[in-house]
């Protein structure tokens, strides 16, 4: 009979325990804040108990997570102050002792290691499901071995240089074509001038160059 | 009645005659390079008058001085100042059928000085120039990878958050001005070479090179894609702008007419001033890309098709460069709105989606009459669209800061950052072919290098020259070094050299035998409208737009604006006045080609009076001709 009345005190008096270790701005509460619309738009859905069941869950899982062990229950979260913005405090409750909260740091280091499932879990972003005190982890930097731009900047000076060769090349080349054509043509005519051709054998002879007629060859 | 003119003897020696130039005609001299055809030289002429400045100054002096009013001054002075300069320069190049040396010393030995200083600005001019292109570079080549580099702030070394200097301006600002420029916080401070900056230099002045390598021969075809490029690029933003939200709001900013600007003498002298640039006048450039025209080519017809595309492509790339502001400005609007939304909901802890943007001003007010401490500790931002799309800036801003973050706002956003790049740099591309042209035949018109050095050797010499110098671009205070470059080596002596080479043709070359060789080229002598902007209206303004110009610039405090992340305002820029020593670098850049057009008419006069003492001079009159005979050389 006692031990009814015992348990009914308990039943009845645990809801107003937890009521007095959940408080606002307590010291080892944290804040939550949903923002469903912004981040689901037309796909919002509405927060509700069912929704409070799951997030207790949740961080039960994270605690069981963290500590790795399976000593966390649903009843260890206890949530409270809930506001239409949907904002709301919890505070998390030891296994062994009920009266006895977590410390504020290690539940934030339980979130910060299970954020990502915590996230997934109600479809939201670490902007949307915010955890007030509690940073979002930055990604780290990807660092790829050779920089995106030199890659390009390869293959554009490659080009150039390419073309640049291309071009001083067949400069040369027209120009050595045209220097041998005007030479050669020059040589004959020189030749059959000075030298006399009889046929096809070239006397043989002392270049006279008073006789010369080279004006046309001079180049200005 | 005959205009009057300065005695000019000489003359007819120094010139080739109607006559000469029909038989060089016919025969096809083949030793001055020609153009393939006509379309060629159109767009070589109009991609040297496009440029980056009707991209990023022209929208910004609309916007600033009254919109659609703009139109006005700028249209008027176009017709009074641009077309006939450009008209001049045209038909000066195509009768005497030289580069500006050539022309000028044509013209009268005296006013060699004229294509000197053209060849100084055309060097100084192209040296900055290059290095803007060569940041475009850069950026296109950071194009290639998503997310773009400038979209998100990095993280400080811990991993803890954002480095500060950005989280305190924006991922646009670091970007430009910490990973592409490493600047410093003032100009003295020279900070050392950035090895990436010097890289995308080499890479731009190689690019530059293999295009001008055999001058017009190579730039006639890169022309094809660098001066059609830049339209069909501007067209795909102008339907991707015109599809994005908040454009209309930006092309009505920018075309809403203040009639009340038109009072105000400072927006003439702006549209004078954007007109007289706008056109590459005085570079010398397009005087040799004349000279290589056939002698009846109708240059009359080109200066007007030519003025009316440039003045045309100045709207057009207004309209499209104020789409995207418009829609960026929203952007920002919209996300100001936002952030304030959320705080009142925050605080307050009211549901989502009590507080829109449409109740957002009356919400307000109600929160304030109640908790005004609250509204007040809160320290809301105050959103006004007006405000962000005036925030519109000019000239490296707009291209590296406002438009790049416009970018990373709409979808797929490497596609259309490597678009635009692709269009600064075809647009920065044709105008420099310009330059090289301006720079490269007055060396060889001057006999600075032997004669039998091929064009390869001396274009390869000038831009080795200007990629050394230019290396003062790629320290760490290069961008205020450039800023320096822009406002006086483009400036001033251009001004200088317009006004003497209109008063070179009008008063010395003679502005009858002017009219005489047009009618000799082109079929029928220039009309009322030319004569009159030759001898009087052109001169006058390019006068008073020098007097002004230059009367403000000594009056006032030479100042810069300098990117300082300890400074208090930050991250707004501060402004700093150069060092003393910075005038003396002024000097050079201004003074010295302006100077160069008398210094050289004294050195000739020098020169002739030393060699007048030892000439034996004799005089042969014959019935025909007087010919005169000196023992020493023809100056």
């Amino acid at each position: 009979m006692l031990v009814r009345i015992l348990v009914l005190l308990y039943l009845a008096g645990a809801p107003a325990l937890a009521q007095t270790l959940c408080q606002p701005n307590a010291s080892n509460g944290c804040r939550v804040r949903i923002s469903i619309k912004t981040a689901l738009g037309n796909q919002a859905y509405e927060w509700n108990e069912n929704e409070m069941f799951l997030f207790r869950a949740t961080m039960a899982f994270a605690m069981r997570r963290y500590y790795k062990t399976e000593t966390y229950n649903v009843d260890n979260i206890i949530m409270c102050n809930q506001t239409l913005r949907v904002s709301f405090w919890f505070v998390v409750t030891s296994p062994e002792n009920s009266t006895m909260l977590i410390p504020k740091a290690d539940v934030e280091k339980a979130v910060r290691m299970s954020r990502h499932r915590i996230n997934n879990a109600f479809l939201l972003t670490d902007r949307t499901l915010e955890f007030l005190g509690i940073h979002p982890t930055l990604a780290a930097p990807v660092n790829p071995d050779t920089p995106p731009w030199l890659i390009v900047f390869g293959v554009v000076i490659g080009a150039v240089f390419a073309g640049i060769i291309a071009l001083l090349v067949s400069s040369l080349l027209q120009k050595r074509r045209k220097e041998k054509g005007m030479m050669e043509d020059g040589q004959d005519e020189e030749d059959r001038q000075m030298k006399g051709v009889e046929n096809d054998n070239v006397l043989d002879g002392i270049y006279n160059r008073g006789f010369t007629d080279d004006d046309r060859f001079t180049k200005l | 009645m005959r205009f009057p003119k300065l005695p000019n003897p000489g003359l007819d020696d120094r010139i080739p005659s109607h006559q000469e130039l029909e038989r060089m005609e016919k025969e096809e001299a083949g030793d001055r390079p020609k153009w393939d055809n006509k379309t060629q030289y159109m767009l070589t002429c109009v991609g040297f008058c496009v440029g980056l400045g009707n991209v990023w100054r022209f929208p910004y002096l609309c916007q600033s001085h009254g919109g659609g009013a703009f139109m006005i001054p700028f249209l008027i002075l176009l017709v009074l100042e641009g077309i006939p300069l450009l008209h001049l320069e045209f038909a000066i190049g195509q009768r005497l059928r030289s580069g500006s040396v050539g022309v000028w010393t044509a013209i009268n030995p005296y006013l060699t000085g004229v294509g000197i200083a053209s060849l100084f600005v055309s060097f100084l001019v192209g040296m900055y120039y290059n290095t803007i292109i060569a940041w475009v570079m850069w950026y296109f080549f950071n194009s290639f990878q998503n997310p773009l580099p400038w979209s998100q702030c990095p993280v400080n070394a811990n991993l803890t958050g954002l480095v500060s200097e950005c989280a305190r301006s924006s991922p646009v600002d670091y970007f430009w001005y910490r990973d592409t420029l490493n600047t410093s916080t003032s100009i003295g401070d020279s900070g050392g070479l950035q090895w990436w900056m010097v890289l995308c230099l080499l890479c731009a002045w190689l690019l530059l090179y293999v295009c001008c390598l055999r001058g017009i021969e190579t730039t006639g075809k890169a022309v094809y894609v660098t001066s059609t490029l830049p339209y069909v690029v501007l067209t795909i933003f102008l339907i991707r702008g015109l599809t994005l939200k908040g454009s209309l709001d930006g092309i009505k900013f920018l075309f809403t007419p203040d009639l009340n600007e038109l009072m105000n003498p400072s927006t003439w002298l702006d549209a004078g001033a954007q007109v007289f640039y706008s056109f590459s006048l005085a570079f010398g450039g397009l005087i040799s890309f004349s000279s290589y025209n056939s002698v009846h080519n109708n240059c009359e017809q080109d200066a007007v098709i030519i003025s009316f595309i440039n003045g045309f492509t100045s709207v057009y790339a207004a309209t499209v460069i104020y789409s995207i502001i418009g829609f960026r400005a929203t952007e920002r609007f919209d996300d100001c709105l936002e952030g304030n939304i959320l705080a009142l909901l925050n605080t307050f802890n009211l549901p989502e989606g009590n507080i829109t943007e449409g109740n957002y001003a009356e919400s307000l007010q109600n929160l304030n009459g109640t908790f005004p401490e609250i509204i007040q500790s809160l320290d809301l931002k105050t959103c006004d669209l007006q405000t962000f799309l005036s925030q519109g800036v000019e000239g490296t801003g707009l291209a590296f800061i406002v438009f790049t973050e416009a970018i990373t706002k709409m979808p797929v956003s490497p596609l259309w950052s490597i678009l635009f790049f692709i269009m600064l740099f075809c647009l920065g591309l044709s105008t420099m072919f310009g330059s090289i042209e301006g720079t490269v035949v007055p060396l060889q018109d001057l006999n600075i290098f032997p004669k039998r050095w091929p064009k390869e050797a001396i274009t390869g010499i000038v831009c080795l020259v200007s990629f050394i110098i230019a290396l003062i671009f790629a320290q760490s205070s290069g961008n205020y070094w450039l800023a320096l470059f822009d406002s006086f080596a483009g400036s001033i002596p251009l001004l200088v050299i317009a006004f003497c080479e209109m008063i070179a043709v009008v008063y010395i070359y003679g502005i009858d035998r002017f009219n005489k060789d047009i009618q000799f080229m082109i079929g029928h002598k220039p009309n009322l409208f030319w004569q009159v902007t030759w001898r009087f209206v052109s001169p006058l303004i390019v006068l008073v737009i020098f007097v002004f110009y230059f009367v403000t610039k000594v009056s006032s405090n030479v100042t810069y604006i300098a990117w300082n992340p300890s400074s208090e305002d930050f991250p707004t820029l501060e402004v700093l006045e150069y060092p003393a020593w910075i005038y003396v670098i002024i000097f050079i850049l201004a003074g010295i080609p302006s100077l160069v057009v008398p210094g050289t008419a004294l050195f000739k006069l020098i020169q002739r009076r030393c060699s007048d003492k030892n000439v034996y001079g004799a005089e042969v009159d014959t019935v025909s001709a007087k010919v005169q005979m000196y023992t020493t050389e023809m100056s």
